[in-house]
């Protein structure tokens, strides 16, 4: 084959099944004498519970069973694990509460499960439920952070003295506290990163089955990472042998982070379904989405940067308080550490760098990585105070992450906090971004909205992120309780068509098309002849799954190590068949073997063949056969960049801000599928303008309700909310990883609200507004306006 | 009028993408849990069950309709198109679904058959819309994927190509 796919905008297969109505999702399934679960949840962010009367709801037409967080107890269920553990300022570990799948003596926050109602059908159960009597008596609750962490403030779990799980720092405090006194600038920034409810559209679902005679559990879940669902149920909750579970994840509607981790449901079904002897199946409702995925985000923060007299950065320094909800989540710790202040460099080369986090439990949902998680807040916190700097010292926006950019030719580069970039080159993708926005003509754009009543500004973020996370023994060392590596098979069939097992999980990246696109390409062989599988543990030999835009980086080099085993093997083999030695086959790396100077060849189809016909084969030092599997544990992140510019008009009568341009500019190393890659840029710069805009998770601090639970209420960005994107990238290959590929799924959610917020703020800044918290909704954008008497101004 | 109590079971035959289907729905029973879990035509998918993301979308007599907020007993003796019908039986991809291929307007694919049938109803009515009629379309549905921007190209790209086709066949009468 001649025509390499690889940079070619393949339409993907699994469109094909999508489009006609014939994808498989979980709720899609079902299984012969499947009985219908329906959680109870608690309507009270924090209650005692005194007692919980099953009977009625037990007698109840339909029902099977009435379960409760007893029942799970007496049964030995184990609580749900967190992956990750942070080492406290101190060197304690962080607190951990246990987390019992159904509430056992205290409910913690809206929506927190209690019951469980199995029935003949969804209504019966949900019917059921109604009849359950649960005894609460109702607690002071707290859902902000900073006050949870208060003298005095309602205790989340008794367990523990206070609510804070932990006080973490990085860098070194002393050091930048003397930056700042000598600086000739200091410039600092209070800020809100809005909390967020991820929202895929399909809501979480699993059904889960117990097999007497093999003694074997399936759940079907939606899931972004079925090993890692089998390996916590297995090892931590139900104590079920890891060989006698299988976790499948089909095709899965979005997961952006939410579909990490590991859930009461999931294990509550696996269990009840030995327990009542039937399948078990449970679709989330809207309103069990909103109070009961994972959250992201909510941090409060003040940052503060120490400049020179010329702008350059001398130190920063960060303090943050980040609300964990009431429970740990499964990787819940490692986001407002690990993958939050590592980050605090950004594109520049601040010198000193000292930020200090204090996690705190409240009576809300718990909160864990949503689509860039940690990466987002780090980003916002750096460049909405690189922006406050500009104004405060009066440099250009452009100009002044110039100054500080880490130049081209000074990788690899050490920041101070701990992250080594391997590549980059910030200046190439503000200069095209710059050149895309049409900078040059802003002023006059900006002069000629004046003129129709309209504020126009623009907005810079220059974002860096960590993605393909990470060596394992250093995120090990960094408190991870898993390993990060990936596993990839290439199995050749006699017939040379190719089935590819991954452990990364696709839920609408497109890895159906982009993996087979890499492995066509170097076995030769057509891409409708190489399929890729992922998503069930009784066929992908293990994985960790897909977030932190790891696919192609990790998953993708695994299989790039599988298939070099394949190769090397089929070169041995080839050598066998032509008669010569395997120094003397070359391989074209497009699947042709060729013995070197001459044009006696063989095609990987032929070798496949020969591989399960073994005739004319070295039977005596090769097996038959042509599967090849490899783990491939990375040895750094990737450090995916870029430039958003972001250019709005808001109108002073009514706070509305439309976004007029927005332009991204990315550096994602090689781009397998520029199609695929410029979708996952747009996905997650409405993400992002979703959050500088329009979303935002709202609690009543006082009773730890969820104000905004559903879509009425929760403002998700729809297409009249959006322009049409202007993305393009400058790609500087990754230096660890063969394929040079650095990861862009996150990229537009990590971008884009700087951008967003800088450009109004610039637009503002003729009326006196020089801040302004998300998500930027008309009526705070007016308010921010009526305070700073600017529209008697205007 | 029609007269059922609450826990009776009662006979919906409808006209399915051009077929003949009947099966028992209780009178809470919903259009989109019915085509999907009675009748096993998963391709219509529910994501709010409260009419605001617009997933669960077909055409009830031709005219696109939250499936979510119907009963299955109000669509007994009408017409339903969904998803599984716009390429006919194993049939090449329509027009407006091989767009949305071109254009990378799906990821994930949940949200997809809800926005197709509201863009096959709207094309049928607009035949030269602009970009703010089609993202105002658009605004009745919910994608957390795409950005809509590979969606408003589409839709966009599909009336240009009905409107030279229509040329066309005028050019040839």
């Amino acid at each position: 084959m001649s025509d390499s796919s690889i940079g070619q905008p393949v339409h993907r297969r699994e469109d094909e099944r999508f489009l006609r109505g014939q994808g498989r999702y979980t709720d899609d399934i079902h299984l012969p004498g499947e009985a219908h679960a329906y959680f109870l949840r608690s309507p009270h962010a924090h209650a005692r519970i005194r007692g919980i009367g099953t009977a009625a709801a037990a007698q109840a037409d339909g029902v099977v069973a009435v379960l409760t967080g007893e029942d799970l107890a007496a049964d030995g269920v184990g609580g749900l694990p967190c992956g990750w553990q942070i080492t406290d300022v101190d060197g304690n570990p962080m607190k951990e509460p246990a987390h019992p799948p159904l509430a056992q003596g205290k409910v913690r926050y809206v929506g927190d499960a209690v019951a469980v109602v199995i029935a003949e059908s969804y209504w019966q159960a949900k019917d059921a439920s109604e009849l359950i009597e649960v005894d609460y008596e109702p607690l002071e609750a707290v859902a902000s952070a900073a006050r949870a962490l208060t003298d005095g403030a309602p205790r989340v779990h008794d367990e523990f003295d206070d609510n804070c799980c932990y006080v973490w720092e990085i860098g070194e405090g002393g050091e930048v506290d003397a930056a700042f006194d000598s600086a000739a600038h200091t410039v600092s920034v209070d800020i809100t990163n809005n909390r967020l409810i991820p929202n895929a559209i399909e809501p979480r679902a699993a059904i889960a089955q117990y097999t007497p005679g093999e003694e074997r559990y399936t759940l079907y879940t939606t899931s972004q990472n079925p090993h890692v669902t089998r390996l916590l149920m297995s090892a931590f909750v139900l104590q079920i042998p890891e060989h006698k579970l299988r976790v499948v994840a089909p095709d899965v509607g979005g997961g952006f982070g939410s579909k990490i981790f590991h859930y009461a449901e999931e294990a509550v079904l696996t269990w009840a379904s030995r327990r009542v002897a039937r399948p078990v199946r449970w679709t989330a409702e809207r309103s069990e989405s909103f109070t009961t995925d994972a959250h992201g985000r909510d941090h409060v923060t003040r940052a503060e940067m120490a400049l020179d007299g010329d702008g350059h950065f001398q130190a920063m320094r960060v303090r943050t308080t980040a609300n964990m909800g009431a429970y740990l989540s499964t990787f819940a710790p490692s986001v407002p550490t690990i993958l939050y202040a590592t980050l605090l460099a950004g594109q520049y080369r601040t010198p000193k760098i000292h930020c200090r986090v204090t996690a705190a439990f409240t009576h809300t949902t718990p909160v864990d990585a949503y689509r860039g998680a940690g990466r987002p807040e780090a980003t916002y916190v750096v460049e909405r105070l690189v922006d406050a700097c500009g104004r405060a010292l009066g440099i250009d926006q452009a100009e002044i992450r110039r100054r500080n950019f880490i130049p081209k030719d000074a990788f690899p580069y050490q920041t101070p906090v701990a992250l080594n970039y391997d590549v980059g080159d910030y200046e190439a993708t503000l200069d095209a971004a710059m050149e895309m926005a049409d900078v040059a003509g802003f002023e006059q754009r900006r002069a000629e909205a004046r003129s129709r009543g309209r504020y126009r500004g623009i907005g810079y973020s220059t974002y860096i992120e960590a993605c393909g996370l990470a060596p394992s023994n250093i995120a090990g060392a960094l408190g991870a309780r898993a390993g990060l590596y990936e596993a990839g098979e290439v199995r050749l069939h006699p017939t040379g068509k190719v089935t590819v097992f991954t452990g990364s999980h696709s839920h609408g990246q497109g890895h159906e098309t982009t993996f087979a696109q890499v492995v066509s390409d170097r076995l030769g062989i057509g891409i409708e002849d190489v399929e890729i599988v992922h998503g069930d543990t009784d066929r992908v030999p293990f994985g960790m799954g897909t977030y932190g835009s790891r696919s192609l980086a990790v998953g993708g080099t695994a299989i790039m190590r599988a298939l070099d085993k394949v190769i090397d093997k089929s070169r041995k083999i080839a050598a066998h068949m032509l008669e010569v030695d395997a120094a003397d086959v070359e391989y074209d790396d497009h699947g042709t073997f060729r013995v070197a100077g001459t044009d006696r060849t063989l095609s990987m189809p032929e070798i496949a063949f020969s591989a399960y016909v073994p005739h004319n084969y070295p039977l005596e030092t090769l097996e038959p056969g042509l599967d090849e599997m490899a783990f491939y544990d990375p040895t750094n992140f990737t450090y995916p960049a870029g430039s958003h510019i972001c250019e709005v008009e808001v109108d002073p009568e009514t706070g509305r801000v439309e976004i007029v341009n927005f332009t991204a500019v990315d550096d994602f190393g090689n781009v397998i599928n520029p199609m695929i890659v410029e979708g996952q840029v747009h996905g997650g710069l409405a993400q992002g303008i979703g959050q500088a805009l329009l979303e935002a998770c709202v609690y009543d601090d006082a009773s730890g309700q969820l104000v905004t639970g559903t879509y009425m209420d929760y403002t998700m960005p729809r297409a009249d909310d959006l322009p049409s994107f202007r993305v393009d990238t400058r790609n500087t290959p990754c230096t660890h990883n063969p394929l040079g590929v650095k990861g862009c799924g996150e990229a537009g959610a990590i971008g884009a609200p700087p951008a967003v917020v800088n450009a109004v703020i610039d637009a503002l800044g003729p009326l006196g507004v020089h801040d302004i918290g998300m998500p930027l909704t008309p009526v705070r954008v007016w308010q921010a306006i009526q305070q700073a008497g600017g529209s008697r101004a205007a | 009028m029609l007269k059922i109590e609450a826990n009776d079971s009662h006979r919906v035959t409808l006209t399915l993408n051009g077929r003949e289907r009947s099966g028992n729905a209780r009178p809470r029973t919903l259009l989109s849990d019915f085509l999907r879990h009675e009748l096993g035509a998963t391709g219509t998918h529910v994501g709010c069950e409260h009419g605001v993301c617009g997933a669960c979308t077909v055409r009830v007599d031709g005219v696109a309709s939250r499936a979510c907020l119907m009963l299955a007993v109000q669509a007994d003796g009408r017409r339903v198109d969904t998803v599984e019908g716009l390429a006919g039986d194993d049939g090449p991809l329509s027009d407006l679904q091989a767009a949305f291929r071109r254009h990378h307007a799906l990821q994930c694919g949940f949200c997809t058959a809800g926005i197709l049938n509201s863009c096959a109803d709207f094309l049928g009515r607009e035949r030269d819309p602009s970009e703010a009629q089609v993202r105002d379309m658009l605004s009745g549905h919910l994608c957390r994927c795409t950005g809509y921007t590979g969606i408003v190209r589409a839709v966009l790209e599909v009336a240009a190509q009905r409107r030279e086709q229509r040329q066309e066949e005028r050019d040839d009468v």
